[in-house]
């Protein structure tokens, strides 16, 4: 499998079209045309390059019975016998991909004293809960959890299994994805089922400026994480599905990690459940002028977030930071303040309820998805709005 | 102490378009740099090899070019750096990725610590690191805040999982992913550059490794597929208003109080 390229078809123009339509200049040409390992196999040489250039050739490759694998599985974390909101997010999303083929939605749980964990599970329309519960499972160990995890896979056989992209879920899902050698995407923010089972995953990808759409069109099972806060929650209804006790072996157990202790991390500001946010981005200039954020925040009850050049300048701590590679955020309202709206930024709110726009330049991106926009300048537009929320407590 | 430090050149900047016609993606190849996170792990490496000594190889999958990134990385006190390209590499996923640095580490052999960076900027995934310690069947631990203590056959770190810190006892060999802001990393140094060889860079194509089966990496190895790309989508209702400065903040006054928030 592979490009093969057709010399005989390749003359000085054909080669520097190629050359140049490559977009990891993995393309070179010294009389001959040769591709070189920074090639991404995007594959843009066979599609826009003349005409039997470079073709593409496909191997039979093996598919695997897909039939033998059913359900859409949730891996649910919890601490303490305590789920987390992302866990009951990817149950709500498990139960519409699953809707489409007809397969039962599956939750894994491993812990500690978590029966009752599992019974709450059950509220959110799950069909079976596949219990691991062990004093060993009490703190997040890798080797049990993996060798659990891989338990479930084997004898369950799901054909989709989806995973919180927590700090746990990015370490326990690529361990226990190549055990199995299941493809593994991570962070997706769309997911759709098709009717042959393959689950259609979406991911910002190539730095955030592009969207990605990813399949496992031969093999099974499927795996993807997904951040906090870009599904809901299901709604609860009442219980219907069972819970299945797993036998948890000593093999399972064994392991080279041993914990010495934990400590809950102190209380401290987090966005990411913020239910109203004020971002700030570029459009302010200096550092004195968060003060009309920090007014316009107090206003409304609202926690104060920022893009990532703020915090990349020192104004704040990285803890605020919405995007990519900060943190993501769903509140019922965010009022974004000259905020220009990269796609790192965007994929960081974009689920957010009611996303509210102020901005000078009129071409800025946020306005391509904010529900409301302002053109205009912030330092007038935000004190005329504090006078008039002033003036609404007098009325 | 051996370690081994996985790193990768990514381009220097996010500025990739697709032209939504053509569908062709644009991207300046020309400019790339170390991936910012990786240097984390480097400067832990270097820390632990100061402390109790021993080498450090840093080891990369990419084309030629990125040569340069491993010199640097030696520049900063590397003893030396691994680049696996071929072209049958290309088109990898996080597994076939994995799948070749694996063979790297065992070209390499005989090490004690593997150290990643939590994740990439470019690909932003931060599971090679982990599937490469299953490949390789050896524990990993992800986000690794502080190495708190180094033996000869153990190493103990704090993790950062989300709500709590855990610190944890570990065998070694074992692959840490080490959090963004563990440490300072220091700079190239201009002396190293200078009494540098520059074949201290060691480059092995696909037939070098040794037992590389083929069928596991680049493209084919590859379980996920890219089925299209995309520029993000911008949709639904919008409502612009471009007034006077008086009226937009009468109008954003009026939104937030039809909705309750002010």
């Amino acid at each position: 499998m592979g490009l093969i390229i057709h010399q005989e078809k390749i003359d000085q123009a054909a080669a520097e079209k190629l050359v140049e339509l490559c977009p990891f200049n993995a393309i070179t040409y010294d009389g001959k045309l040769s591709i070189g390992p920074a090639c991404k196999m995007c594959k843009m040489c066979v599609k826009k390059g003349p005409e039997g250039a470079v073709t593409f050739e496909e191997e039979s490759v093996i598919v695997c019975n897909k039939d033998e694998w059913r359900g859409v599985a949730v891996f649910a974390e919890q601490r303490d016998g305590k789920i987390h909101p992302v866990s009951l997010e990817l149950v709500g999303k498990a139960k519409e991909l699953a809707a489409v083929t007809g397969h039962p939605v599956l939750v894994v749980l491993i812990g500690s004293k978590i029966k009752d964990a599992a019974e709450q599970l059950l509220h959110y329309g799950v069909d079976r809960v596949y219990l691991y519960d062990d004093p060993s499972f009490k703190d997040f160990v890798i080797s049990p959890y993996a060798n659990a995890f891989t338990d479930f896979i084997e004898k369950i056989k799901p054909s989709s299994i989806l995973v919180g992209a927590t700090s746990l879920g990015r370490s326990l899902a690529p361990k226990v994805a190549a055990r199995v050698h299941a493809g593994l995407t991570a962070d997706c923010t769309m997911l759709e089922m098709k009717e042959n089972t393959d689950l259609v995953q979406i991911r910002p990808a190539f730095g955030g400026n592009i969207m990605a759409q990813i399949v496992t069109p031969n093999t099974r099972p499927q795996f993807c994480t997904v951040r906090y806060k870009i599904f809901s929650a299901p709604e609860k209804c009442a219980p219907s599905g069972e819970i299945i006790n797993m036998a948890v072996s000593p093999e399972m157990l064994s392991g080279n990690t041993e914990v010495i202790k934990t400590v809950k991390k102190p209380a401290e500001i987090d966005i990411s459940d913020a239910e109203i946010i004020v971002a700030v981005g570029r459009g302010l200039k200096t550092k004195e002028d968060l003060t009309l954020a920090e007014k316009l925040a107090d206003a409304l009850g609202a926690q104060l977030a920022c893009t990532r050049p703020l915090v990349e300048a020192g104004w704040f701590d990285a803890k605020r930071q919405i995007g990519l590679s900060g943190r993501t955020v769903k509140p019922k309202l965010i009022i974004a303040l000259g905020v220009s709206g990269s796609v790192q930024f965007a994929a960081g709110m974009q689920n957010s309820d009611r996303i509210i726009a102020v901005n000078i330049d009129k071409d800025a991106p946020i306005f391509k998805f904010a529900h409301v926009g302002f053109i205009g300048d912030l330092y007038e537009i935000v004190p005329n709005l504090l006078q008039r929320i002033e003036e609404g407590k007098h009325v | 102490m051996k370690i081994i430090v996985c790193v990768k050149q990514v381009p220097g900047t996010s500025n990739v378009e697709v032209d939504p016609v053509t569908g062709v993606l644009k991207r300046d190849g020309s400019n790339v740099k170390l991936n910012p996170y990786d240097l984390f792990a480097l400067e832990t490496a270097f820390r632990i090899k100061e402390d109790i000594g021993g080498s450090i190889t840093a080891l990369s999958m990419g084309p030629a070019a990125a040569t340069s990134s491993l010199l640097e990385t030696v520049y900063m006190g590397a003893d030396s750096g691994v680049l696996l390209s071929d072209r049958l590499f290309a088109g990898a996923d996080v597994q076939a990725t994995s799948y070749a640095l694996k063979c790297g580490v065992e070209k390499i052999g005989g090490y004690d610590l593997i150290l990643c960076g939590k994740q990439t900027t470019d690909g932003d995934t931060a599971q090679v690191g982990p599937e490469l310690a299953e490949q390789l069947g050896i524990e990993h631990a992800a986000n690794v805040m502080s190495i708190d203590e180094i033996g000869e056959d153990f190493v103990t770190v704090t993790v950062n999982l989300d709500s709590v810190y855990q610190t944890q006892k570990m065998k070694l060999p074992c692959l840490l992913t080490i959090e963004k802001d563990a440490c300072t990393p220091r700079l190239p140094s201009f002396r190293r550059k200078m009494n540098t060889d520059k074949d201290v860079v060691q480059i092995y194509t696909a037939e070098q490794l040794e037992n590389v089966d083929q069928t596991r990496c680049g493209l084919k190895g590859s379980p996920t597929q890219v089925e299209r790309i995309f520029p993000p989508k911008a949709g639904g209702e919008r409502e612009l208003f471009e007034q006077d400065s008086q009226t937009q903040g009468e109008t954003l006054y009026d939104i937030l109080s039809a909705a309750k928030f002010v």
